[in-house]
């Protein structure tokens, strides 16, 4: 078979032989424990899976190709629909890049707030991932617990952003606007609570037999494996791999804050539970670092070409209007130039690749996201293993099919 | 030791002189001097242009140097202009804490080059997204069939000429 342009369009791969005494199993596209639409097609052997194929793309909404007819700053909201449950990194990852091409200095405060803004993301990605990996493996109330704390956090975020979810609030040049005067307090009287929190799920799953036993030695990943598929974050650290951009890359002013970064040399599903619960911890630590040092000064860059003016401004001075009208109806144009920014978020490491042309749209945006790289190495964790376990590894690897399809 | 160096390196020649220590040139040069066609040093990124025959090698070269990690790996269309594809691939180092970016050009007319899944097989998934929304193949690619779109979808989508609405 070939298409229009005569390139071969080849079948999926099945082991020689093997088709007559083992079953092909279809899992998806639609099945509550794959975290969205991921088809897997497993080939098992009783209960053990022999081979398994992942076939993505149902998610496929070409945004790559969207940001090319964008100008720089309306790319911002489609960052946040790639990875729905962590989006102020996106927006972060995004502006980083865009801001590296500019070569755009940030005030102080904008950085520090961007560095607590993408914590709580990362509380209420892991938080998800809590609830929903506890939740397929069979334990459901804590699902009821980690969306209760994560309600709180969706409620900061729409008080800084006006948005639960798809927030759009850190922007190219600083942030969308100033956050509102209770919102620090707001932070602090929520983290107080977290840590006890934390200690209630983990006195829920943590000395749970039944948790322990479905987790323990399942899915197991070693480092060089985890390097050789290109895993990233907390399967990489709980590989032993002691790599965290926050610490060894920093980016936004990270190098500014003392946390530890958990690595655990076991590589299976129980030590990627135990890597994400620390983490949560330390970015509890990271959160009342930002509050107990934050600036102050301005959330936005001094660059009024680039940078929106404030509402108050733009009605009563000349140049402010002209320079909004100039930024909404022509965008800015960007040196010409190639740049990639890396930064960590709750799955793992985010790149965006941003190729300019000097004009006001950027000429490539590509986004490397973990869950991608990472839904590589499944076929290697689940390999061996009970069919059963699948859902757990899948649930380990914390899975984001809206990033992965792009 | 990038960190020290704040301005642009536009050639081949200014890069070799002003990093001739930097570990991926050296393996480089070491290797094959003629196979670096191109480099640039800009906003800290360092940028090598390879042959595009020698790819896999560089890649495998560039490992053995220290960047252990593929990290990232993608096309750009420069049409109308020639060579239209470029290949950037970015590899991190786990040890050096540094990206570097292997840079391919390739003409228009039937794109190929060899695929890096024998060196790192994490560039399998972005092989095929490559090959799948710009029709550039991989020679030696374990498994080269369209992944996000359908698969008897016809054309390319993020090459320039596809439009971004309305019908092809």
């Amino acid at each position: 078979m070939t298409d229009s342009a005569g390139t071969p369009i080849l079948e999926a791969p099945v082991a020689e032989g093997a088709k007559d005494q083992h079953m092909v199993l279809n899992m998806g596209p639609q099945h509550p424990a794959t975290h969205g639409v991921l088809r897997l097609v497993l080939e098992i052997d009783g209960e053990i899976v022999v081979r398994l194929y992942p076939e993505i793309g149902y998610l496929h909404t070409g945004i790559e190709k969207t940001c090319e007819a964008k100008f720089y700053q309306q790319v911002v909201p489609l960052t946040d629909r790639v990875n729905y449950l962590d989006p102020l990194s996106n927006n972060l990852c995004y502006c980083l890049a865009v801001e590296k091409l500019l070569d755009l200095e940030i005030p102080e405060k904008a950085q520090w707030l961007r560095v607590l803004l993408t914590e709580l993301s990362r509380l209420n990605s892991h938080l998800i991932w809590l609830g929903t990996h506890a939740m397929d493996i069979g334990a459901l109330t804590v699902f009821l617990y980690t969306f209760r704390e994560r309600e709180e956090i969706l409620r900061l975020l729409e008080a800084v952003a006006g948005q639960r979810m798809m927030t759009s609030y850190i922007r190219v040049g600083g942030l969308a606007m100033e956050p509102p005067i209770d919102f620090l307090s707001r932070v602090q009287a929520f983290i107080k609570t977290l840590p006890e929190k934390i200690d209630e799920y983990s006195n829920l799953l943590t000395g749970n037999p039944i948790f322990k036993n479905r987790l323990k030695g399942v899915g197991y990943l070693s480092a060089a494996d985890a390097i050789a598929f290109g895993v990233t974050g907390p399967p990489l650290r709980a590989s032993g791999v002691d790599i965290d951009l926050r610490r060894d890359m920093p980016y936004s002013s990270y190098e500014k804050f003392q946390f530890k970064v958990p690595v655990l040399p076991d590589g299976d599903t129980w030590a990627r539970y135990l890597v994400r619960l620390d983490e949560m911890r330390e970015s509890i630590k990271i959160i009342q670092q930002a509050l107990d040092g934050m600036p102050e000064g301005a959330v936005k860059a001094d660059a009024p070409k680039i940078v929106l003016p404030d509402r108050e401004k733009m009605k009563t001075q000349m140049e402010a209007l002209i320079h909004h009208f100039k930024i909404v109806t022509e965008g800015f144009n960007v040196p010409a130039g190639e740049v990639y920014q890396g930064i960590e978020c709750g799955h793992g490491q985010i790149g965006f690749y941003v190729v300019s042309d000097g004009t006001a749209k950027p000429w490539r945006v590509h986004m490397r996201y973990p869950s991608f790289a990472t839904l590589q190495a499944l076929e290697t964790m689940c390999k061996g293993g009970m069919l059963a376990d699948v859902v757990a590894v899948i649930g380990s690897i914390d899975i984001v099919l809206g990033e992965i399809d792009r | 030791m990038t960190e020290a160096i704040q301005k642009t390196l536009a050639s081949r020649a200014e890069v070799l002189e002003a990093m001739p220590d930097h570990p991926a040139v050296k393996a480089l040069l070491a290797w094959r001097a003629d196979s670096l066609l191109d480099a640039r040093f800009d906003r800290g990124e360092l940028t090598l242009t390879v042959a595009p025959d020698s790819i896999r090698e560089a890649a495998a070269t560039v490992q053995a140097a220290g960047y252990n990690f593929f990290e990232d790996m993608t096309a750009v269309d420069w049409f109308p202009s020639a060579p239209r594809f470029q290949l950037s691939y970015h590899i991190l180092s786990h040890k050096l804490l540094e990206r570097i970016r292997l840079r391919v050009m390739l003409e228009e007319t039937n794109p190929a080059v060899e695929s890096i899944t024998p060196v790192w097989p994490a560039a399998n998934y972005y092989e095929r997204e490559v090959f799948d929304l710009f029709g550039i193949r991989f020679e030696g690619h374990p498994n080269l069939r369209r992944i996000m779109m359908p698969d008897e979808w016809q054309g390319h989508p993020l090459r320039k000429d596809y439009p971004v609405e309305g019908y092809r």
